[in-house]
């Protein structure tokens, strides 16, 4: 199902909200186009469910214009919006059973003979014999495929998801987080999913807002994003980064030299986000799976031209298929590196002498002038909060 | 020591069945009496059997037109009670406006309220305004004293409501009036439903309000309570025992039905 047209294109101009003095969403520009499956991901209160709200109409920006394709809905009331909604925790109405939830949004539209459509929902949600229960006799993962039939029978131009799967337990999550990228493709309908699951955006987005603060931060497709984070949250937030504070030493045409505690760092000036004057500071950032971890007894078999790094083997922690490290060194301290367990070193143990080395191609740069913990996640996502 | 294990382990029932022997023997001797043949007027003493109050239940003069009297009025009261009672509860869950908390506890007045002041004050009011006393002073001071527990009884059902059921009606095309329709009403019903049989019993078996405001208006509790005075007939213990029956046989019914309805979802 490929449409040319843009009826489904959401488009938000300069939308915000505010309440009384707390302002929920800065002024917000975001385009999703149509078919896509977009993401608004952050923490907690960062605005991303007022964001979706908005969308809905269930909330009135306080300033600001909601597009649907070429209509501005801003002033239509919910029921006037061809956007539907699939709530967290479901909302499924409890006095009515499947079928009826289901053939709710037909219904109020006065549409007849709803059952042929209605079974077929069920049957593409696999839940065609359950028709004739209440909600509360399904499992979470069925009233789950409840929720996103009744919004999907009514073929919205825009599926709105709240942090959906956030009530269902890890292995159905990763489960329905298939399905819903199965469905979306097949109905090839808009989506625009709220979240504070990371692995959930980047698996199922297509382009993924970071959110934070009531703005967001970065927008990108989830590789881009996780390889190029433009500011401390994205690289925090999305995954684990190692952050080092280091100086500019010199600048020189697409590659800028750094130090940092004693070595030096080279950084592809594509990759660098911050002002690049010689003597001022800079954060250098590296994925812990970027990295490799030699000993220091092997450091002249290390290839030259590669980024090093001279530190101790704090802690070790076997997971499996890779064991993660935890180096402390002059230029940062508690460096995160994962290491793949093909050929385990044994001398690799706490304590050790061990140098950390990777390709300078895989280093970002970031400004300085921020905060280096924002986005850290100090404890798990709280869930079932309404961010 | 076995007897007091055995009276031990028994201890909750034994209580229980003291307790509903304690709640059910007047109904019992209401509905023995019912039976009886008494000599003279009064029915206080066991004589024979005899079902001729049953076949002949209005034998009395003006006893079936009070009954018929009080459950148009308990009709009437709690169709009244539980509309404005419904309106009330949403208005003091859903809105916040300037009396809001003065509302919210001047309802239960007429609960708190001695009937005999409140009957007495109603009295008042409705001489001074020169209303003439009978089926509408009753009707009006049914619903009053009803209403706050239709309230009480609606509110706690609207309060426990997830605000996103009316989002997630809105979000699939449902108007303010189509979703008030189908889900908030269908939600709050069985908060309703017992505000309403509260309201029922309460208008029917009234006799302290009713009696300073009814006039020369008879309804079937002063009936009885006049009868008293005079002779009780037997046909008293009949309408008592058929009202008692059929409250029974409600209740198993909603028993029964709610009973079924987990059985079927298990």
């Amino acid at each position: 199902m490929t449409t040319t047209d843009n009826s489904g294109d959401v488009r938000l101009s300069g939308i915000s909200k505010t309440y009384g003095s707390f302002t929920a969403v800065h002024p917000l520009d975001l385009t999703v186009p149509q078919g896509s499956f977009f993401a608004l991901l952050g923490a907690s209160g960062c605005g991303k469910t007022t964001t979706l709200r908005m969308i809905a109409g269930l909330e009135e920006p306080t300033g600001g214009t909601v597009h649907l394709g070429d209509q501005d809905v801003t002033r239509l009331p919910p029921y006037k919006r061809p956007v539907n909604t699939v709530f967290q925790s479901y909302a499924l109405f409890p006095h009515l059973d499947i079928f009826e939830n289901v053939a709710f949004g037909l219904r109020r539209r006065g549409i007849k003979g709803v059952k042929k459509q209605v079974d077929e929902m069920l049957d593409l949600v696999q839940l065609g014999e359950h028709a004739r229960k209440k909600p509360h006799q399904l499992s979470g993962g069925q009233q789950q495929r409840v929720a996103v039939a009744r919004a999907l029978i009514n073929h919205p131009r825009v599926l709105l998801l709240d942090e959906p799967l956030g009530a269902l337990d890890l292995k159905l999550r990763r489960q329905m987080q298939l399905e819903l990228k199965r469905i979306q493709t097949e109905v090839g309908i808009t989506f625009v999913h709220v979240t504070h699951d990371q692995e959930e955006a980047m698996t199922m987005a297509d382009t993924v807002a970071v959110m934070n603060a009531g703005r967001v931060e970065q927008l990108g497709a989830p590789a881009d994003l996780y390889e190029n984070p433009r500011t401390t949250f994205v690289a925090n937030f999305l995954g684990t980064s190692n952050l080092i504070e280091a100086e500019v030493d010199a600048a020189s045409g697409d590659e800028i030299v750094l130090r940092a505690g004693g070595g030096k760092l080279s950084l592809p000036s594509g990759r660098c986000g911050a002002p690049t004057a010689t003597g001022g500071k800079v954060l250098v950032g590296v994925r812990p799976e970027k990295i490799s971890l030699t000993h220091a007894g092997d450091a002249g078999a290390i290839p030259a031209g590669r980024n090093r790094v001279t530190g101790r083997i704090a802690d070790a922690s076997f997971i499996g298929v890779s064991t993660q490290y935890v180096v402390d060194s002059p230029a940062g301290t508690a460096l995160q590196v994962y290491v793949q367990n093909v050929d385990r070193d044994t001398r690799l143990v706490p304590g050790a002498e061990v140098v950390l080395h990777w390709n300078p191609a895989h280093t970002f740069g970031l400004d300085a002038a921020q905060d280096i913990q924002a986005g850290v996640e100090k404890v798990e996502p709280q869930e079932g909060v309404v961010a | 020591m076995a007897f007091v294990d055995w009276l031990k382990r028994r201890l909750v029932v034994i209580a229980g069945l003291f307790t509903l022997a304690y709640l059910l023997l007047p109904n019992v001797v209401v509905t023995v009496f019912s039976f009886n043949d008494p000599k003279g007027r009064f029915n206080y003493e066991w004589q024979k059997f005899s079902a001729d109050a049953w076949t002949d239940p209005c034998g009395v003069a003006d006893l079936c037109g009070s009954l018929s009297l009080s459950l148009q009025i308990a009709l009437w009261a709690t169709l009244g009670a539980t509309a404005l009672g419904t309106a009330i509860a949403f208005a003091l869950v859903r809105y916040r406006f300037r009396a809001r908390g003065a509302v919210n506890s001047l309802i239960f007045l007429p609960m708190a309220m001695p009937e005999v002041v409140m009957a007495a004050s109603l009295l008042t009011l409705f001489l001074n305004m020169g209303v003439q006393l009978g089926f509408w002073t009753i009707l009006i001071a049914h619903i009053m004293f009803c209403l706050s527990f239709v309230v009480t009884a609606v509110k706690a059902r609207v309060m426990s409501m997830d605000p996103r059921l009316e989002q997630a009606a809105q979000d699939l095309y449902a108007g303010p009036f189509q979703t008030f329709l189908r889900v908030t009403l269908p939600i709050a019903a069985p908060g309703i439903a017992t505000g309403a049989l509260l309201a029922f019993a309460l208008s029917f078996d009234d006799f302290i309000i009713t009696n300073f405001n009814a006039g020369s208006t008879v309804t079937f509790p002063m009936f009885v309570w006049g009868s008293a005075q005079r002779g009780t007939p037997v046909q008293i213990n009949v309408i008592g025992t058929a009202m008692f029956v059929l409250a029974v046989l409600f209740v198993l019914t909603s028993m029964v039905i709610s009973n079924r309805r987990t059985k079927h979802k298990a």
